[in-house]
């Protein structure tokens, strides 16, 4: 870990339906503008597309989407968070993504049962910073599991 | 000791010297009595012994001596060749390959050679033949340490005559060193090369014996020989070549061209001048004599090495220059600009020469595939107590580098499966009225922007029924659906997960994987692979495959909205077709095309593109086909025919229906490349 602070996670912030979530920045890989998504058909209803991304062709998840909320407009701030996982580079959408913040590890708390319609095995936790309320991502849970699996076997 | 450096080139050139080992053993046998295959082989046994030995790999070493020896008595006459001799000698061949890889994969290359080295022995004493007589050969007959530096001189052309008379003219020095390394030298070809190095330096070198090349690969005992054009002093150079480590001695004499004929022993201080008109006459007989040997050493130098993840590399940065080169014709063409068309076009057609270079350059000749086929085929027959005779066309053939890594070991499971389950066993063969010897073909061929592979015999052919009847108790198809399968349905159900026709699990195939891993590999290399087979004529499996898998011609088709990208090969053409004609047939969509019925395929339905439905007199159809079947893709217009470069959607999305990855637009969209094979079942 090069961080200063092992205490702290280094987070990018984003906004999805008015929750603040949050992902490592080590899983980051850049935050890119909204641009002409490619759709790709008959593959799970929240992967968008593709997208080129200075000549890589890179999938496009609609977060909103996997988690089960309402669709919305894209907006000027709709942002695409880049990023790593394992072997794979995937682009989610979000409805704004802000700045890098420092979160202590203390202030971390384990997911709580039942938070709304998300289900609990993409949460890893709840970080409370003074009145801020931030839901740290498991990327992995996320894109893996059961959706994965069945994203690869889509057939027609 | 530095020897890491040299491992790579240890381990290429020992895989090449055991396929020729393996070449010229095949021919051999074919032809028992021919001398010249038995100097071929022992010269790459020679090769590989003292490379493996300066390595420090000593079980190699040792048993390609026994190797030698065994043939260095064939090639004296000693010994005739039998099958039994021969079997041996494979089977050495197979230990110092397996200890090659070994070596390659990290290992020690060590391995317990003890029992063929006896049997080698064996033969060599069998045949009464005296230890040490056979051990005496060895030296004697190695052909170019045998070559003595005093041949130097009859060995030179006339372009090397009058090199030298010509250097005389001009004042410089024509000079012949002899040089010796040492005996413990362990690198030689390092040693000679600085020598060279240093020569080159002072000098030009115009000649030496054994040839640079020879030299380079070390086909020298100690000493080597070469004619330097200097300015400088003798003593100088012999001063400066001394430098070098691990030499043990120089001797500098000045060479005259008058002594070519007889020996140059003349020692640096007899001053005579060389530069006698009389030399003329003389050097022409014996240059005359040498022409050949003079003719080979340039060949070699018209190929480089090079690694493959430069060609790698120099493949990306141009697939991006051909995005850029859409971007820019597209820019053009929307400014209407004459001159900066006209440059764009150039630049086109010179980017597109520069394509076919690069592509070029990767292709390798599916030989390097084939040629390890006779052995396996001679061996397998073996095994299996089958006559098989094999044929192969076409190993000059074509192919990407990346496709070529792929095919060996589908192209080994068909030719297993083909020897174990196609050619019957001899007397079976005679029984159905065939020759007792089977034959198998390899034949691979261009054809379009695909390379054809087939796979033939003239066995026993797919038994139908035997085929159904599996199929349906593994559970990969119900009875119902065996009814109505054709032919080549069926043909295709082998190759499905799951299934395995053979009787018996025999040694050869059949261990559980099956020929469905052939196909996915083969349609992984986006290729594929269909089945012929008459019940006792034989079988044909013959494999299509792309010539490169990274820059492809498509066609450009719109549909709505969206474009998506047609590769041109599995395009007939296009047509455009009045709704009238539009026939229904099982309720699916069917048009008559030149005589053809083609079903028609909605690809606004399969993709599920959103928008209306265009209600036009007339319908947009694309013809593709696969094999021998043919579909229309119904699309709204098309676009044009470009030049892509293949990309994948990545690890996220694998699999998807009917595309087989993607592409970049000139105008930096991503364009979805249909796979026109997954279309039509």
């Amino acid at each position: 870990m090069p961080q200063d602070n092992k205490q702290d996670i280094k987070a990018i912030i984003f906004q999805l339906n008015e929750e603040e979530f949050a992902i490592s920045v080590q899983q980051v890989s850049g935050i890119e503008r909204m641009q002409h998504i490619t759709r790709v058909p008959q593959t799970a209803s929240f992967v968008k597309g593709v997208i080129n991304l200075r000549g890589v062709v890179t999938p496009i998840i609609d977060l909103r989407k996997r988690f089960g909320l309402d669709a919305a407009e894209f907006t000027d701030s709709t942002r695409m968070i880049i990023v790593y996982m394992e072997d794979m580079e995937v682009g989610l959408i979000v409805d704004a993504a802000y700045d890098v913040i420092d979160i202590p590890q203390d202030a971390v708390e384990p997911a709580p049962e039942v938070v709304g319609a998300v289900d609990v095995d993409y949460i890893e936790g709840v970080a409370k910073l003074e009145d801020r309320l931030l839901i740290l991502l498991n990327l992995n849970n996320v894109l893996t599991d059961d959706e994965v699996q069945a994203l690869k076997t889509v057939e027609g | 000791m530095e020897t890491n450096e040299y491992l790579e080139v240890f381990i290429d050139e020992s895989k090449e010297h055991i396929q020729s080992l393996n070449d010229h053993l095949l021919e051999l046998e074919k032809n028992p009595s021919d001398l010249t295959m038995v100097n071929e082989i022992f010269r790459s046994a020679h090769t590989l012994k003292g490379m493996s030995a300066t390595m420090g790999y000593q079980d190699l070493a040792d048993l390609t001596h026994k190797m030698e020896n065994v043939l260095d008595a064939v090639r004296n006459h000693q010994l005739t060749v039998t099958t039994e001799i021969l079997d041996i000698v494979f089977e050495a061949v197979d230990q110092l390959e397996e200890m090659v890889l070994d070596i390659a994969s990290g290992g020690e290359g060590s391995k317990d050679v003890a029992r063929l080295v006896e049997q080698l022995n064996a033969i060599e004493r069998g045949e009464s033949i005296p230890e040490d007589s056979s051990k005496a050969a060895v030296p004697a007959s190695e052909p170019v340490q045998n070559s003595s530096a005093s041949d130097l001189a009859s060995t030179l052309d006339e372009f090397e005559l009058t090199v030298l008379r010509e250097s005389n003219d001009q004042g410089y020095k024509n000079l012949e060193l002899h040089i010796t390394l040492r005996e413990d030298c362990l690198l030689k070809a390092a040693r000679v090369f600085m020598v060279f190095e240093i020569l080159e330096q002072s000098g030009e070198v115009i000649k030496s014996d054994p040839t640079v090349q020879d030299l380079e690969e070390e086909l020298f005992e100690q000493s080597f020989t070469v004619l330097l054009v200097t300015k400088e002093k003798a003593e100088e150079i012999e001063k400066k070549v001394m430098k070098v480590s691990e030499i043990e001695s120089v001797k500098v004499q000045k060479f005259s061209i008058d002594q070519r004929s007889g020996k140059s022993d003349s020692p640096v201080d007899t001053q005579e001048a060389a530069e006698g008109s009389g030399a003329t006459a003389v050097a022409e007989a014996p240059a005359k004599q040498e022409k050949d040997t003079a003719k080979k050493a340039p060949v070699s130098n018209k190929t480089i090495r090079v690694n493959i993840d430069r060609l790698d590399a120099l493949m990306n940065l141009f697939e991006e220059l051909v995005i850029d080169r859409g971007r820019l014709e597209q820019i053009a063409d929307s400014l209407k600009h004459v001159e900066l068309q006209e440059t764009v076009e150039r630049m086109t057609r010179i980017s597109g020469d520069l394509q076919n270079i690069i592509l070029n350059m990767r292709m390798v000749p599916i030989d390097q595939v084939f040629n390890r086929f006779p052995r396996m085929v001679r061996q397998l027959a073996k095994d299996l107590g089958k006559q098989i005779n094999l044929e192969i066309e076409g190993a000059e053939t074509e192919l990407d580098r990346t496709v070529i890594d792929e095919i060996g070991d589908p192209l080994v499971h068909l030719i297993r499966n083909a020897l174990d389950h196609g050619v019957e066993l001899p007397d079976i063969r005679e029984q159905k009225g065939k020759p007792r010897e089977g034959s198998l073909k390899l034949n691979a061929y261009h054809s379009g922007n695909h390379v054809f592979i087939e796979i033939s015999d003239d066995g026993a052919g797919i038994n139908r029924e035997k085929v159904i009847n599996k199929a349906v108790s593994n559970g990969v198809i119900t009875n119902d659906q065996a009814e109505n399968l054709t032919e080549k349905q069926v043909y295709q159900l082998i190759m499905e997960s799951g299934f395995s026709t053979a009787d018996k699990i025999s040694d050869v195939s059949g261990r559980g994987v099956g020929l469905d891993v052939v196909k996915n590999t083969i349609e992984s290399l986006g290729g594929n692979i269909t089945i012929d087979s008459g019940l006792d004529k034989g079988s044909v499996f013959s494999i299509q495959l792309p010539l490169t898998l990274s820059i492809i011609s498509v066609m450009l088709v719109e549909i709505k909205e969206e474009k998506y990208a047609v590769p041109l090969s599995s395009i007939i053409e296009t047509a455009v077709i009045k709704k009238s004609n539009i026939m229904s047939a099982h309720n699916k969509k069917v048009i008559d095309f030149r005589g053809n019925v083609v079903p028609l395929i909605d690809l606004q339905d399969v993709f599920e593109v959103p928008g209306e439905k265009l209600d036009d007199e007339y319908s947009s159809v694309v013809i593709i086909r696969k094999g021998e079947k043919m579909a229309g893709l119904i699309v709204d217009t098309f676009i044009g025919q470009q030049e892509v470069v293949l990309k994948s959607l990545g690890n996220y999305l694998t699999d998807v229906f009917a595309i087989s990855g993607a592409t970049i637009l000139g105008d930096g969209q991503v364009a979805l490349i249909i796979d026109s094979n997954s279309l039509i079942v």
